[in-house]
């Protein structure tokens, strides 16, 4: 086994709070009534909720203990698939800290908040820039949210031209949530099978593409890493029946700066900030998800617009956009979030972003090749910033993906996406990210090996792991059937 | 997961490409095969459709949802739905357990009776799956 960062030594035992608490501990001193005491109606009283009386000292070690048992991408290699747990730098955190945004509200006036509306203005213009699109509304809150609002403004532009459609093409390899964001929307989601080489046919979608469908939600780069090399014949097939094309864009790490998302035929592409920007993610959210447009889409826009009027920038509101689908959300979308997605578009430059896709391409490459010996690779052919591996070499020990997901918490690394996407059985989805070192993924590559050789040599032990962390391997299942949802 | 030959594939019983299987009947009864099942692994909920819907073949009457990923349920024929299963609501681990005894899933009066000579048998079926 090689050291193993987090999983030797010390491990903090914690027990719940309410084993914790003891009669007549109090975390707070409340200054002493100044009114008079007047009793409530009894109807409205109850028991109330049965909550441990803690000090202020138990509730901060209670916490700081439990938080040494998390792992987050400042603890190690993290390669989820799809999920892009690139690092986030910590300047990001100082910007979006400073009073004049962080302490501004939603409800000031716009001559008070320049400075804020400046920066939303700004950072449309560069996320325009970078995916070659026209116009850009950061209101969306996350990923999905972006994605219904780019099927409500597809809808919003179908209905203007006269004929709401009714159903929408999605391929297998689409991120998961844009069959759901599609019937949301009241679309019928349509699938389409990609071809053997892992993307889309432009005869798959021909045979399909019809004056009753709104368009094509394509996921470019797809799930398995791969990029959709006929996205522009697709689009024009698509275009050609007067679809519109919507690109799920939350592979975008990939393509910052490189690809011309409206030169390839998209109409509408979302980003994630929270993915491809270095926001926090996760538990450590929220998420931001931006839709970028072409300019005939720009009308159909999310209002408040950020418009700029002589020297200064104003909000534009329904009356005068009354093509726009209305608010995603009661304010501007996730304004901290935003910041530090400009602090980090900013600190990285045109270049650095460019290098940093092409570095995120290059790390993944790099695993692909140094691990396609020992796993199962469906699609043995260069890919984009993610590849997608199976358990297929272990089945015949019975060892599966789950399993050596499972191994690999042993060695000190967060598993891989597992058993996704669905177009391969026993998925292992890694997708590394730019930020890691040459050093940390021959790390990787040395406990991939080792558990590759375990399955062979004694796949006992790799089925029962994890071993080496705080809690075993837990029981999903009755988790999933008998769920137990109170303290 | 099981190799293709220790899979339990009754001989009564036809069989969809999208791994359900039909006993022929009035009402015809529906469920998923052994190998879906196995592949599924473990079964946390199964979503079944209302009595009394009428649904066309090919269209999809429930999802199932294992601990690794949630797949609908395709209708082998069409028909209408006259029963069904509603101890999996409690106990969906019993599609795992007996995918063709406890685990059925709905019962179906079946529209047209040559949609279940187009479907599979154990043979074929079994070929599909040996690929």
């Amino acid at each position: 086994m090689t050291a193993t960062p987090g999983t030797t030594g010390l491990i903090l035992d914690e027990p719940l709070l309410w084993e914790r608490g003891r009669s007549g501990r109090c975390g707070a001193s409340l200054p002493p009534a100044d009114v008079p005491e007047s009793p409530l109606d009894p109807a409205l009283c109850g028991e109330g909720p049965s909550f441990p009386d803690l000090s202020e000292v138990d509730l901060v070690r209670h916490f700081t203990r439990l938080s040494t048992w998390n792992f987050g991408v400042d603890t190690g290699f993290y390669p989820l698939g799809s999920c892009t747990m690139k690092y986030n730098p910590k300047t990001h955190e100082r910007q979006a800290a400073l009073a004049g945004f962080a302490a501004a509200h939603p409800l000031l006036p716009e001559s008070l908040c320049q400075g804020a509306l400046e920066l939303i203005w700004a950072l449309e213009r560069d996320l325009a820039e970078i995916t070659g699109m026209d116009a850009v509304s950061l209101q969306p809150a996350a990923g999905a949210h972006g994605e219904l609002a780019g099927m409500l403004v597809i809808h919003a532009c179908h209905r203007h031209h006269g004929a709401a459609r009714s159903r929408i093409l999605i391929p297998d390899t689409a991120h998961g949530t844009n069959p759901a964001s599609a019937a949301l929307c009241g679309y019928e989601p349509v699938a389409v099978a990609s071809g053997p080489q892992g993307v889309l046919r432009p005869e798959d979608v021909a045979a399909l593409m019809d004056e009753e469908t709104a368009g094509i939600m394509i996921t470019n780069p797809n799930t398995l890493g791969l990029f959709e090399t006929q996205i522009q014949q697709i689009a024009a097939i698509v275009h050609a029946k007067g679809g519109l094309v919507y690109c799920d864009g939350a592979n975008m790490n990939a393509v910052m700066g490189i690809v011309d998302m409206k030169a390839i035929g998209v109409d509408v592409i979302h980003l994630n900030l929270h993915k491809t920007f270095a926001t926090p993610h996760g538990g450590g959210g929220p998420g931001s998800g931006p839709i970028c447009v072409t300019a005939e889409l720009a009308p159909f826009l999310p209002v408040p617009r950020v418009v700029r009027q002589g020297d200064g920038l104003r909000l534009a509101h329904a009356a005068e956009r009354p093509l726009s689908i209305g608010r995603m959300g009661a304010f501007h979308g996730h304004f901290g979030v935003m910041v530090r997605a400009y602090s980090y578009i900013r600190s990285m430059g045109a270049e650095g972003l460019r290098r940093a896709s092409t570095l995120a391409v290059l790390n993944a490459n790099y695993l692909r090749c140094r691990l396609k010996d020992l796993f199962h690779l469906p699609y043995d052919r260069p890919c984009m910033h993610e590849c997608v591996f199976s358990d297929r070499h272990q089945a015949p020990q019975h060892v599966t993906t789950l399993d050596m997901a499972k191994r690999l918490m042993d060695h000190g690394f967060h598993p891989p996406t597992i058993y996704f996407p669905l177009v391969v059985p026993g998925a292992i989805m890694i997708e590394p990210t730019e930020t890691e070192s040459k050093e940390d993924l021959d790390r990787f590559v040395a406990a991939m090996a080792a558990i590759a050789a375990e399955a062979g040599q004694d796949p006992e032990t790799v089925r029962t792991a994890p071993h080496r962390t705080k809690v075993r391997r837990l029981d999903e299942v009755r988790a999933a059937r008998k769920p137990c949802l109170a303290g | 997961m099981k190799e293709i030959e220790a899979l339990q594939l009754p001989e009564d019983l036809r069989y969809a490409a999208d791994h359900e299987w039909l006993r022929p009947g009035d009402p015809a009864r529906i469920g998923i095969s052994d190998y879906a099942q196995d592949q599924l692994g473990d079964i946390v909920f199964v979503e079944l459709p209302a009595v009394g819907r009428r649904l066309e073949r090919g269209e999809e009457f429930g999802t199932v949802e294992s601990v690794k990923a949630v797949s609908s349920l395709y209708m082998p024929v069409g028909g209408e739905v006259v029963a069904v299963n509603t101890g999996l609501e409690a106990a969906p681990e019993k599609v795992n357990a007996d995918p063709y005894g406890d685990g059925w899933m709905v019962e179906v009066k079946v529209t047209d009776p040559a949609q279940i000579e187009a479907l599979m048998d154990r043979a074929a079926y079994f070929k599909s799956l040996a690929g």
